[in-house]
């Protein structure tokens, strides 16, 4: 987690054990985004809405590397951490706070609700 | 508050929890104030205070209990306090102000400290309560695995964090066999990166621990009531006389809790220990502080600091703490601190050197150390813990940071690494590994080596393991300033080495793991990038057929979900269709099978195929089990693999034909079906040199004539439309299929990952291509049969394998969020 305390309702997703390290699964919101859940090779966890803001590609489907995932659709690497896309490209999508307790993966409600995905890139 | 204790009346102290923190805490108050308090420790343990983190060093042989006694009780009888041991508190009054004890012991309190520390967490399984599963937290489990080690046999620990690692290395040193079982892939994946998790799994295993990591609980076995061994969920069963669960720890809140405290994961304090009661102190394991719960011993010094500050009416508030981790396992140098998960504006500086199995890595942000992971040479773990914590500036000595303390800080000229390197002696070493002095490296520069590449291939200085490559960086930089040349093509920023250095390097020293590539190599990455992760999966893989466990991970994700990614997310899928030739039955399947999964476009390939579009990945296993059914497989038209191979009618029916072209695509097709490659393959056969086919713009393209069978190579209809060169003629259809086999093994061994064969072909000529063919007999059929050895742990259809359940979580949602609808705002009625 970044930056200042988060503080809200969490909700509980499951355990850490669903997501291997390296990959990364979706969890469907009614109503809102479809988010998609990074565990990384450092064994962190991340959470953005799993459309890329360069062509909305699904981002729960590229490569892992460090805190960065390379976007299945034309290789747009986006900060698992900030959603912001890396080197020239521009773009940012919206990361949803996650915390791990206990062995459970849990996602702020507020940021699930009512997160958006981005204008597709020009 | 402090005028009673100025009133003669101690006030009455009364501590839960005989532990590291609740002495620490009692220490910490008696400095500043040792009149203040009358003192009562209760301790659940028959025995005074001791370090419980020196348990590892009792276990295994290195220490004895009283080694460890950190407080004898001459030191609770000077300071006048009451050690009630072996009474467990079991209830708080906070209406009375009294604590009582399993015994019935009641006694009152002005403050109370709450230092229960944790608790070892047992998996519920079945079979977590047969005599012989202990955990490691006291000095009572430690007698219990002795006592087992004295019988000798097989030991089990669950858990391959710090503390199951340790108790492994304790009973291994006590002479028992032990199995290591690790929920997680990464051995202490909490403090360590895959990488040095993985160097870390290497060496217990080399001295004889079993690690078996991703492996998963079902049950623990018992015989008459005693432990008997392990059963995981994969099926394994491992024998085991005892078994340590070490997963983990949990604070231990129960009695805060049933006093109505204020209990999240642990109990709530206040940046001075205070719980939500304010006569109630808590501190150690036990509590939660700013939303963290720490497990480790150095924060419980700073808490007890604060603590005895405040409630000696000081002032020091506690801000949390940054923590480090060493593992204490003697001969394995272990240290990790901070955050080292990287990420935006953060720079990792890697350092591996593999001739001596270190890796060390810091990471940066704003010039501010902010994490580090050190393997194999721990020596600067302090300085750089110190940095840290003082979030020191570090942009002075940022170039040399990576070489410790001693390099960093020689200051002025050394912290530049290029003076470091020019203030070595000629008779220096710079490469061990080929013997190679600093003085032959400036010689083979100075004698019109302008490259790294063009030293590695004159001198040999750092061709070896290539730990030594910055220096001979530095050594061209110095000798030659700007005329240095930027080596061939490394693989990707990752990595100095060039792909056929990589692939060379693979074999060479029998790598068998992309994290053992990335150490042995020294790549400058904790785990490579989106480039090198598929290229080393796809070098391992055909360097050690049936060896290599594909890494899923490292894949792009066409081949890991084998489809085709579209636009919108849904894929595309492609059955195989055996030299373009189908059944009515395959057609009435696949037709069945397009409308049952909704797909949007049927659309022919111009490989020959039907192509359907607009499949969810969920739905990926069910149509692939219904086309299994019908009798197809994976087309792998997503794949960097055969793709398909494209026939005409051929002599069977057509009346130019001169050959069973179709009959021969077929074979070529089984033959070739599922192997990966460097990048994508096609292949195609014409009846005749009319070329229906289109065999001239295929990788490996046959036209058939009268006589036989022409072998065409490296031809591509794609933006750089390329027609084949011929290779070679055939007489029979034996000769044309070995010959096929034995250039796509070239191919896959000798081109770069990503490469057709088309500029394969234009980079290395065809000539060489033809040499390495053509040249001595027995070359085509020792590479054939490399492809066929390989073949065999290829030909696996991927789809059943899907079908039948396996990586099953790859097609489904995590779970689906439904937020309960939220009652409409009263906008309008405004």
């Amino acid at each position: 987690m970044i930056g200042a305390p988060v503080t809200g309702e969490w909700i509980d997703i499951g355990p850490v054990t669903q997501i291997s390290p390296g990959n990364a699964r979706t969890l469907p919101v009614q109503g809102g985004e479809e988010i998609a859940i990074f565990h990384t090779m450092d064994n962190q966890f991340y959470a953005l809405v799993n459309k890329c803001p360069h062509k909305h590609g699904p981002l729960s489907q590229g490569i892992v590397h460090g805190t960065v995932v390379t976007c299945p659709l034309h290789s747009w690497n986006i900060s698992l951490k900030t959603g912001e896309a890396q080197g020239d490209d521009k773009g940012c999508v919206p990361t949803i706070p996650v915390r791990v307790d206990a062995g459970r993966i849990y996602l702020l409600r507020e940021a699930l609700v009512t997160a958006r995905a981005p204008e597709k890139a020009a | 508050m402090a005028a009673q204790g100025l009133n003669g009346a101690r006030e009455r102290l009364v501590v839960i929890g005989n532990g590291m923190a609740g002495c620490r805490a009692v220490e910490e108050i008696l400095a500043r104030d040792a009149t203040r308090y009358a003192i009562t420790i209760f301790g659940a343990e028959p025995r005074v205070n001791y370090n419980r983190i020196m348990l590892s060093p009792v276990l295994a042989g290195e220490k004895a209990f009283e080694d460890i006694i950190i407080n004898t009780q001459e030191w609770y009888d000077a300071n006048g306090i009451t050690l009630v041991s072996g009474d467990a508190v079991v209830s708080i009054d906070r209406a009375t102000c009294t604590v009582t004890s399993a015994s019935g012991r009641v006694e009152a309190y002005d403050r109370l400290l709450i230092a229960t520390g944790s608790e070892p967490f047992i998996i519920p399984v079945p079979g977590k309560d047969l005599e012989g599963v202990v955990a490691f937290r006291d000095l009572d489990d430690v007698d219990k695995m002795l006592a087992a080690a004295d019988k000798g046999g097989d030991a089990v620990v669950i858990g391959g964090g710090l503390l199951g690692l340790e108790a492994a290395h304790g009973l291994s040193l006590r002479g028992m066999k032990v199995t290591v079982i690790h929920l997680m892939p990464t051995l202490m994946e909490r403090q360590l990166d895959e990488a040095a998790g993985f160097l870390l799994k290497s060496e217990l295993e080399r001295r004889g621990q079993t690690i078996l990591t991703g492996a998963d609980t079902a049950e623990i076995i018992g015989e008459g009531g005693k432990v008997a061994g392990v059963r995981l969920k994969d099926g394994r069963e491992i024998a085991a006389s005892i078994v340590v669960m070490a997963v983990g720890i949990r604070p231990s809140t129960a009695l805060a809790k049933s006093a109505g405290l204020t209990v999240e994961r642990g109990i709530v304090v206040d940046d001075h220990m205070v719980t939500s009661d304010p006569a109630i102190l808590s501190v150690g394991e036990c509590v939660q502080h700013r939303g963290t719960c720490y497990g480790l011993v150095a924060p419980l010094w700073d808490m007890c600091r604060s603590l005895a500050e405040g409630a000696t009416g000081g002032e020091a508030p506690y801000s949390g703490s940054v923590t480090s981790t060493k593992l204490k396992v003697s001969g394995i140098d272990l240290f990790s601190a901070g955050d080292f998960s990287g990420g935006e504006g953060c720079e990792d500086i890697v350092m591996r050197d593999a001739a001596r199995g270190i890796y060390k890595r810091v990471v940066v942000k704003d010039n501010r150390l902010i994490g580090a992971v050190l393997y194999g040479d721990t020596a600067d773990g302090s300085w750089y813990f110190d940095l840290l914590k003082r979030e020191e500036d570090i942009s002075d000595i940022r170039e040399a940071l990576i070489f410790g303390q001693a390099f960093a800080q020689g200051g002025g000229a050394l912290a530049d690494p290029n003076a470091a390197v020019a203030a070595l002696s000629d008779d220096a070493e710079i490469c061990g590994c080929n013997g190679v002095t600093k003085g032959k490296v400036v010689d083979t520069i100075l004698g019109g080596a302008c490259s790294l590449d063009m030293v590695r291939s004159q001198c040999k200085a750092s061709a070896s393991c290539g730990s030594c490559t910055g220096l001979v960086e530095s050594l061209l930089a110095l000798t030659l300033g700007d005329e240095v040349k930027s080596g061939p093509k490394t693989m990707c920023k990752c990595t100095s080495f060039s792909h056929d250095d990589v692939r060379r390097q693979i074999v060479e020293k029998e790598l068998k793991a992309i994290p053992a590539v990335m150490q042995a190599l020294t790549w400058k990455t904790p785990d490579g990038c989106a480039s090198c992760r598929p290229a080393l999966n796809y070098y391992l893989l055909c360097a050690w057929p049936g060896e290599y466990v594909d890494d899923q991970k490292s894949r792009f994700v066409n081949e890991r979900m084998h489809a085709n990614i579209q636009k919108d997310g849904t894929y595309s899928v492609v059955p195989r269709m055996w030299g373009g030739v189908t059944t009515p039955n395959e057609l009435r399947a696949i037709a069945d099978a397009a409308d049952k999964y909704e797909a949007r476009l049927v659309k022919v390939t111009g490989g020959q195929r039907i192509d359907l579009f607009g499949i969810k990945k969920e739905d990926l296993p069910a149509i692939w089990a219904d086309l299994n059914a019908a009798g197809m497989v994976s087309g792998h038209a997503y794949g960097k693999s055969l793709r398909t191979v494209k026939t005409c009618v051929g002599s069977e029916w057509c009346r130019f034909g001169t050959q069973d072209s179709t009959g021969l695509g077929i074979k070529t097709e089984q033959m070739t079906w599922g192997s990966w490659m460097p990048h994508k393959f096609k292949i195609a056969v014409s009846g005749c040199p009319r070329n229906c086919a289109e065999a001239t713009i295929k990788d490996f393209g046959v036209i058939c004539v009268d006589s036989g069978y022409e072998l065409h190579v490296g031809g591509n209809g794609g933006i750089h439309l390329r027609g084949t060169d011929l290779l070679c003629k055939v007489e029979t259809e034996s000769q044309a299929l070995d010959m096929c086999a034995a250039f796509i093994q070239l191919y896959r061994e000798q081109a770069w990952y990503l490469e057709r064969t088309a500029p394969w072909i234009e980079r290395v000529g065809l000539d060489y291509v033809k040499a390495q063919l053509l040249d001595d007999p027995e070359a085509v059929s020792r590479l054939a049969a490399r492809f066929r050895y390989s073949q065999q742990f290829m030909q696996d259809d991927p789809w059943a394998r899907r079908a039948a359940g396996e990586d099953a979580e790859l097609h489904q949602h995590l779970a689906e969020f439904r937020p309960f609808p939220k009652p409409r705002l009263l906008e309008n009625a405004q």
